[in-house]
């Protein structure tokens, strides 16, 4: 495709990538300031206790120790939704809760002092599944929740906000179906999506109620505003981004251990850091929410689907802060996935004893299309229609609507991607692979493939609120200036090629401030997607309007009229006389020129993504391989080729396909341990095991902005999970629906093993609860 | 500490106490012991990189040898940093992140810029774990193929996918050393 832009579109160096390449970029835990104290984290080895006893006395005595905080040190700041969940509280509900805070001169120190403070616990009754937790006699987690039901919706979503998909007549919908089918699901080994970087946090408290944070977070503009809500709205926050280690999602909530160092360092007066270990990351940070659903979908011969109805079961762990915001934007996603007419969707969100689920990529959708797909594919498979097909016509198109996270309904204006998943199925051999249903592609001795899709899309690339200033200086350089972090996606970068691009300025002429709340207005942060075209249309405007008032300025020394101008590298010329031209110079030494812009939240376009996969499945080991990938999606421009590759190939880690294959967290539900906390047995895919993998991105213009793109990244991971059970069932050819399919539970579907002891997942097998139409 | 012990006990009693090495082409004698500024012998040779010397270009993940993000160079060999005691370096030449390329000219390495030109990283965090390993790779088979490219960085964890970007990189990088 012709490109008709200097920058937008071309291969060019992040910006960060002499930092990057050199180690001289400066991550969270490279941070050391003076005089720094170092925290720790004393954690409940039970899942379920209240505190009788705590002695400090000892760990105080420790020299080098400079405070030891317990929950009757602490003030009563709360985080969670509804906001009931204290930092430090007499009760702990999962193994690693927080028990005590201690700040010293050195971490050995700290941790030395930490091993000193005894705790007596009365142990309670601990829950550890959704179903479990939800019966009358449960143990209790709050007083709040009663019923361990977490209070339902999102007031930031505004007053209507969605809490379930509740539309039409689904009883008269069955009756149209050819065909339906019922089943429990699951998706519930709570992967994580671990990024490199540990989290962490330093934290400065200056009397009476200033609070400096450094973070690392993907949205550092937003713990200035969870800090400020969770402290009781008394403290004024400053939050200090920089490169960001990895976030998938996770670190956008990083309250916990940002309190932790805020208290330690309003207890001694010194500046704080703590930096969560491995092992804390695993067993004490947030994982995906777990999703259990009984379901029930109509289907006709022909693809339509008549009606789904169902009770989604969202297990949350010990708290939940954006659990709900999860279940909203999933009701929405599901339904740009499914154009369904009826509809009677029904979530429940209950907390457990296990550490608690967060925000991960897929934000909900992911989770729920990888317990609907399934049930789906019953009925397709009852009425032999090839998935691909069935999931292109179900995709929304221009003029349908969904209802979105505010509960408002949207009209999708759109591109159609039915010719980005045709162009998918052609690169990745579909017509060809796809042999019918639970039947293999190919058998070779003990190896057989098999092939599955799957499809995702997100309204929220139009998500929340951003603002951006430009400013342009009379030597011919322009400075962003947005919260904007860099987590990996090379956004920042991004948006100096969109301010080079309006201005017609070289790249190297643009800079972009630090991400530090105090000099820069909000921003939301990129976030479900919405970098391109949210966060990207804040800092065009705020270009164009830096633009419009440099000419604005200009004008009479041509004695022309504003709009007769234009500019290009650092000179305002006579558009139709560029002879006539001035330079930059000519605003004055003494003058800068501030352009500002703001983009309000558009949730009438949506982005795709369609990932077909090729598993190889040994039916003598059970081990199952991932061979081929392609993901096909329509960015409607490409801002940078290398980036969204790099996104795109993303679909394999953090919690992605690989939670199908191989990655869970394993809890033991007697205990309430995590069994694999460190990254010898919590599982990642390595160098030697890369699938081949292929991107398809078509380049339709959508009516977004300027350049006319929208972004990809986030849905990335999302597809695939329920892709690879599809091909893993198709290999082996009986139905496999428990996640993720670990050579074992080949085994066990082929009947190779020994037992055949039903373990819990198993009993859940949806293909013993069907119901034919 | 078990100085008085055997034949160690004989050793002058500075000797036995400092530790000598070279990092980045700089020699450095430290002190083995407690206070600040000394080498605590429980002290890893991560640890010592970041923390004592300022040289957090080293990375630091898992900090239980499964990741790779803390590979350095020692006496031409991949190793990783968060599983070597710093009193086992003595008589060692260490070559971080920071000492890639020339500093004389400030030039950076043939393989760092390969890493730039194919956006070999998303978020970043393990890229200097993994420019490491690759150069050690390199160090040793100058001319690697993509299967051997893919072995000698398996035990570096990425969470991003960069894997594909890396790989090319390093065999872009590869032809021009090679």
């Amino acid at each position: 495709m012709d490109n008709k832009y200097r920058f937008i579109g071309k291969r060019t160096p992040r910006l960060d990538a002499p930092e990057i390449v050199t180690g001289k970029a400066k991550f969270l835990n490279d941070i050391k300031l003076a005089d720094m104290l170092y925290g720790k984290v004393l954690r409940s080895p039970y899942a379920h206790a209240v505190i009788k006893s705590i002695d400090t006395g000892k760990a105080e005595a420790v020299k080098g120790v400079k405070a030891v905080l317990t929950w009757q040190d602490v003030p009563d700041w709360k985080g969670g939704t509804p906001r009931f969940t204290r930092i430090l509280d007499r009760k702990v509900r999962y193994v690693g809760d927080a028990v005590a805070l201690v700040a010293a001169t050195t971490e050995e120190i700290a941790k030395e002092a930490m091993h000193l403070i005894k705790v007596e616990y009365e142990v309670l009754k601990p829950v550890f599944d959704v179903e479990e937790a939800l019966q009358p006699d449960a143990p209790q987690l709050y007083d709040e929740f009663p019923g361990n039901v977490v209070t339902p919706g999102v007031p930031f979503f505004g007053p209507k906000n969605l809490k379930e998909v509740v539309m039409g007549d689904t009883e008269k919908g069955f009756k149209e179906a050819d065909v339906t089918t019922e089943g429990t699901f699951g998706y519930e080994n709570i992967p994580n999506p671990l990024p490199p970087e540990p989290p962490g946090a330093i934290a400065l408290w200056e009397e009476p109620n200033r609070l400096t944070l450094w973070v690392s977070n993907q949205a550092s503009y937003m713990d200035k505003i969870t800090l400020f809500h969770v402290m009781g709205r008394e403290v004024e926050v400053r939050s200090i981004g920089g490169p960001c280690g990895g976030s998938f999602g996770s670190k956008f909530m990083s309250w916990q251990v940002q309190t932790y160092a805020a208290l330690l360092s309003r207890a001694t007066g010194k500046p704080v850091k703590i930096v969560f270990t491995k092992e804390e990351h695993l067993a004490a940070f947030t994982v995906r929410p777990s999703s259990r659903m009984h379901a029930r979908v109509g289907m006709k011969k022909d693809g339509t689907v008549t009606a789904v109805s169902g009770k989604w079961l969202i297990d949350t762990g010990y708290y939940s802060m954006t659990t709900q915001s999860q279940i909203a934007v999933g009701c929405g996603e599901v339904q740009i996935m499914v154009r369904c007419p009826n509809w009677d969707l029904r979530p429940v969100i209950a907390c457990t004893n296990r550490n608690a689920s967060g925000i991960v990529r897929g934000f909900g959708g992911q989770e729920l299309k990888c317990i609907l797909i399934p049930l789906l594919s019953l009925a397709m498979e009852k009425l032999n229609i090839d998935p691909f097909e069935f999931l292109k016509k179900n995709f929304v198109k221009p003029g349908d609507g969904y209802f979105w996270r505010d509960g408002l309904w949207y009209t999708y204006r759109g591109v159609d991607f039915s010719p980005s998943m045709d162009k998918g199925a052609e690169a990745f051999g579909w017509k060809d692979k796809w042999k019918g249903w639970l039947t293999p592609t190919s058998v070779k001795g003990s190896k057989r493939r098999g092939v599955g899709v799957g499809v995702h899309g997100n309204a929220d690339i139009g998500e929340d609120s951003s603002e951006a200033y430009v400013r342009l200086h009379p030597d011919g350089t322009a400075m962003l200036f947005s919260c904007v972090t860099e987590h990996g996606t090379g956004q920042r970068s991004n948006y100096a090629k969109m301010v080079a691009e309006v201005l017609q300025i070289p790249l190297e002429n643009v800079s972009i401030t630090p991400s530090d709340s105090l000099i820069n207005p909000y921003e939301f942060g990129p976030a479900g997607s919405r970098g391109t075209y949210a966060i990207g249309s804040a800092v065009i405007r705020a270009a164009e309007d830096a633009k419009k008032k440099l000419l604005d300025l200009m004008a009479p020394m041509f004695q022309v009229k504003p709009e007769d101008l234009d500019t290009s590298d650092g000179v305002v010329f006579v558009r139709e006389d560029p002879g006539k031209k001035i330079s930059w110079k000519a605003m004055s030494i003494d003058r800068t020129i501030t352009g500002f812009g703001r983009f309000e939240p558009d949730y009438t376009l949506t982005n795709c993504m369609m990932s077909f996969v090729e598993v190889e499945v040994d039916t003598e080991t059970g081990k199952v391989d991932l061979i081929q990938v392609v993901n096909a999606t329509d960015a409607g421009k490409i801002i940078d080729p290398q980036g969204i590759e790099g996104q795109l190939n993303g679909c394999l880690g953090s919690a992605g396909i690989d939670s199908a294959l191989f990655e869970e967290t394993i809890l033991d539900r007697s205990s309430g341990h995590i069994l694999n906390v460190n990254l010898i047995d919590y599982k990642w895919r390595t160098f030697a095991e890369l699938p081949a993998i292929h991107s398809v991105v078509l380049e339709t213009p959508f009516p977004s902005h300027r350049f006319h793109a929208v972004g990809i990244g986030e849905v990335a991971t999302s597809p695939g999970p329920s892709a690879v059970l599809m091909a893993v069932s198709n290999a082996i050819g009986l139905w496999l629906h428990e996640y993720p399919v670990t050579p074992e539970k080949v085994l066990m579907a082929l009947g190779k093993t020994g037992s055949n002891r039903l373990n819990r997942s198993n009993s859940l097998n949806c293909s013993n609860g069907i119901h034919g139409g | 500490m078990t100085l008085k012990t055997g034949r160690t006990s004989k050793r002058k009693p500075s000797k036995a106490r400092s530790i000598s090495f070279t990092v980045n082409g700089h020699d450095y004698t430290m002190k083995i012991g407690k206070e600040a500024n000394q080498v605590d012998p429980a002290h890893t040779l991560s640890h010592t990189l970041r923390e004592t010397l300022g040289l957090t270009g080293t990375k630091i993940s898992c900090d239980h040898g499964a990741c790779g993000a803390c590979t350095v160079i020692m006496d031409g060999k991949a190793v990783l940093s968060c599983m070597t005691l710093t009193v086992e370096c003595h008589g060692k030449t260490i070559t971080t992140i920071e000492g890639l390329g020339d500093s004389e000219t400030g030039t950076i390495d043939p393989l760092q810029q390969s890493f730039i030109d194919h956006t070999a990283f998303q978020c970043g965090f393990c890229t200097p774990g993994m420019i490491m390993s690759a150069k050690a790779i390199l160090n040793e088979n100058p001319t690697p193929t993509e299967d051997e490219v893919k072995e000698g960085l398996s035990g570096n964890f990425c969470r991003c996918i960069s894997h594909y970007h890396v790989v090319e990189a390093v065999l872009a990088a590869s032809k021009r050393v090679g």
